[in-house]
């Protein structure tokens, strides 16, 4: 796999990371039917940090940030997202839901809502916006997207990059605390990759909490101060993205990095 | 090597295409004459054409209008010299009988009353089927019209439909103290129990009483009146209308995570769409009497359009259902993501793409079912099936069978051609596509 690198110079100022906890994962284990997807995830994440995760397909990473804003059920261990406990309360799940962004690998954009009214759908009926105010957060957004032309169209007459960024301003559109991204880049073509990427690493710069289960190990070694490696549903190392490309310490991973850069 | 350089000189002007490939006869070539075997099955087909349009027309064309009776028919289509089976049409018998195919026994003084409530009828729907070219308060007036339109035709006192709505005010102000009080399931079964309560025992006591100090309201006509087209239009209509929301309702439930919910929708999809309209028509002509407390006196119009409504809603929720599947899962994930509700996201996301793949699906239930409206007349409602047996069986026009049947089918037509017109305009309205 190429490594994307943006041409600039990341300006890290606003990268800090603060003592808060923003997600406190304590042995969760979940199951479907009898099949054992994530077994005893243990993960604390600050306000502030930019976290990658990698790892082969099927070994849990995107059931686990899907986890965070309860698009799948755990069966045992506490989830603490902002302060909000995971549980069965439909009250508890909303209000996290709020406070956390997430984007997908497919966009799940509204086709029958022109782009500004995907923006400004959840501020105007879950945060209660008025609907001016809604759409100059939403043209705001846009333009820190770069498609403030794009408003008026459907999501079906852009291309998948464009999409795709339109599905990261619908998600700062509510203000996150935190924003999860799976696999925001895997169905996109190599050249709206980078659009995307660019993205996500303005948002970085500007201080947002980030979960990314991706394979661009570009963005990981740039971005990210710290990799997550999953394998069989369980945490097998992580690290800060220097040591953990570098100096591999488990078998899984020096076997997984050597697949995935080899070439 | 000068053989492969080449400069043009001189530019050619624009030509008009071969008039064997444009115009009518371009249009004629590709589609009548593309061959000789397509030739010949044009030509045949013209030939058939002009046989049945040979019979037909002039059949149509009969100075009948005026006649009194079939035998009146023949007489004057016999000094015409028109003789035989298809010698000319008996149109005497819609001029006399069309204000009954319409209105059955409705009063004549009264016919402004339908007339009024089916103009209205279009007025109300504006704002649903048209609602870009339309006032969206009037919107209000949609809402209002299913009270008021039973009042116009029923007639009696204002205060029904009042105190009928009335209950939908008292369901939602029970809903609102339950819901801050307890909870929001406590507050949905008490504002139905409360409704119910006030529509089955209050409303009599109140609704005579209110009338009694204002008695304000039209002359009441029975159930037995009405007829004709007025009574497929009545029955169509309030079950077209009152079936799509509920199934709607019935295939959510049929998807619900509640284990009850679930097994509720499917048995009730389930049972009536195995059961023929007829039997359910039946059930509520005769059976139904039977369940029902004596001396209660339960409209048999309303007993049809309920089943006819219950018949419609099953079918309408798989109809709905097959636009869910269609739907893909991320599009629930992205909706939830957000952080809206259930009912926000089947409201907002979910319905408005599900129902825009389901509309054909939705308008031929619609179509069927205001077709079936004429089954009807096997419990002995007069619809225009029911009015023609009488019509036939009068020693005047008894014989005539095209005139009549050709008038009703022709209504329907109109009717179910223009639901599917306006079904295809509503599909490219809605189209956003390239998805």
């Amino acid at each position: 796999m190429s490594e994307l690198k943006t041409d600039r110079e990341i300006d890290r100022s606003k990268m800090t990371v603060s003592d808060e906890v923003a997600i406190e994962i304590n042995g969760m284990n979940k199951w479907y039917g009898a099949f054992h997807v994530l077994r005893d995830i243990n993960l604390t994440v600050n306000q502030g940090e930019r976290i990658v995760i990698a790892g082969p397909s099927g070994s849990g990473k995107s059931t686990l940030i899907r986890c965070l804003n309860a698009l799948e059920e755990h069966q045992q261990g506490k989830i603490v997202v902002d302060g909000t406990v995971l549980s069965n309360d439909l009250k508890n799940i909303d209000k996290i839901r709020r406070e956390v962004g997430m984007v997908f690998q497919h966009f799940n954009l509204f086709p029958h809502l022109s782009i500004l009214e995907n923006l400004t759908l959840a501020p105007i009926w879950v945060r209660k916006t008025p609907k001016k105010e809604a759409e100059e957060v939403a043209m705001h957004y846009l333009e820190k997207v770069k498609i403030p032309e794009q408003a008026d169209k459907y999501p079906g007459q852009l291309s998948g990059g464009q999409q795709q960024r339109v599905a990261i301003a619908r998600s700062l559109c509510m203000k996150p605390r935190i924003m999860l991204f799976d696999e925001p880049t895997s169905a996109l073509d190599p050249e709206m990759i980078k659009e995307v990427l660019d993205t996500m690493i303005e948002l970085a710069e500007e201080g947002m909490t980030m979960l990314c289960v991706t394979h661009e190990m570009g963005f990981a070694r740039q971005v990210a101060n710290r990799v997550i490696f999953m394998d069989a549903g369980q945490i097998v190392e992580q690290n800060e993205p220097e040591e953990f490309f570098n100096n591999p310490q488990s078998e899984r991973t020096k076997l997984f990095l050597s697949q995935i850069l080899g070439h | 090597m000068s053989d492969l350089s080449y400069v043009r000189t001189e530019m050619l002007p624009e030509q008009a295409p071969p008039a064997t490939a444009v115009g009518i006869i371009g249009w004629m070539r590709e589609n009548l004459f593309s061959g000789w075997f397509n030739s010949i099955l044009t030509i045949a087909a013209v030939l058939f054409i002009y046989m049945v349009l040979s019979i037909v027309v002039p059949w149509m064309v009969s100075p009948t209008w005026e006649a009194t009776s079939l035998a009146n028919c023949r007489e004057i289509l016999a000094e015409l010299g028109r003789e035989g089976h298809f010698s000319g049409a008996c149109w005497g018998v819609i001029r006399e009988r069309w204000i009954q195919l319409l209105f059955g026994f409705y009063p004549p003084e009264l016919y402004w009353r339908p007339i009024l409530a089916f103009v209205l009828l279009f007025v109300a729907l504006a704002p649903v089927l048209f609602a870009e070219y339309v006032p969206r308060k009037l919107i209000w007036f949609s809402a209002l019209f299913p009270f008021l339109m039973p009042w116009m035709l029923w007639g009696g006192t204002v205060w029904n439909p009042i105190a009928v709505v009335a209950g939908f005010a008292i369901a939602y102000f029970v809903y609102k103290a339950v819901d801050t009080a307890v909870g929001s399931i406590a507050a949905m079964i008490a504002a139905v129990v409360a409704a119910i309560v006030w529509w089955l025992v209050l409303l009599g006591p109140v609704v005579a009483g209110l009338s009694s100090i204002i008695p304000l309201g039209f002359e009441v006509v029975e159930s037995r009146q009405f007829g004709g087209f007025m009574l497929s239009i009545t029955i169509g209509i309030v079950a077209i209308v009152v079936s799509l929301p509920l199934g709607v309702v019935l295939a959510l439930g049929r998807q619900s995570d509640l284990m009850i919910v679930k097994a509720i929708c499917v048995g009730f999809i389930e049972f009536i769409r195995g059961v023929p309209l007829i039997t359910l028509l039946f059930v509520a002509s005769t059976l139904l009497n039977i369940f029902l407390p004596p001396g209660t006196n339960f409209d048999i119009i309303l007993r049809v359009i309920i089943m006819a409504t219950l018949f419609s809603a099953a079918y309408m929720a798989e109809v709905v259902r097959g636009g869910l599947a269609a739907l893909p899962k991320g599009q629930y994930e992205g909706a939830d993501s957000l952080g809206l509700n259930y009912w926000q996201a089947q409201r907002l996301i979910i319905m408005p793409q599900a129902l825009k793949i389901s509309i054909p699906g939705i308008v031929s239930s619609f179509i069927g079912l205001f077709k079936d409206t004429t089954l009807v007349s096997i419990i002995g409602l007069l619809d225009p099936l029911g009015l023609s047996q009488g019509i036939r069986a009068d020693a005047n026009w008894n014989g005539i069978v095209w005139e009549l049947y050709g008038f009703i089918a022709l209504f329907f037509f109109v009717f179910c051609f223009g639901m599917s017109r306006y079904s295809m305009y509503l599909e490219r309205k809605l189209q956003t596509g390239h998805r």
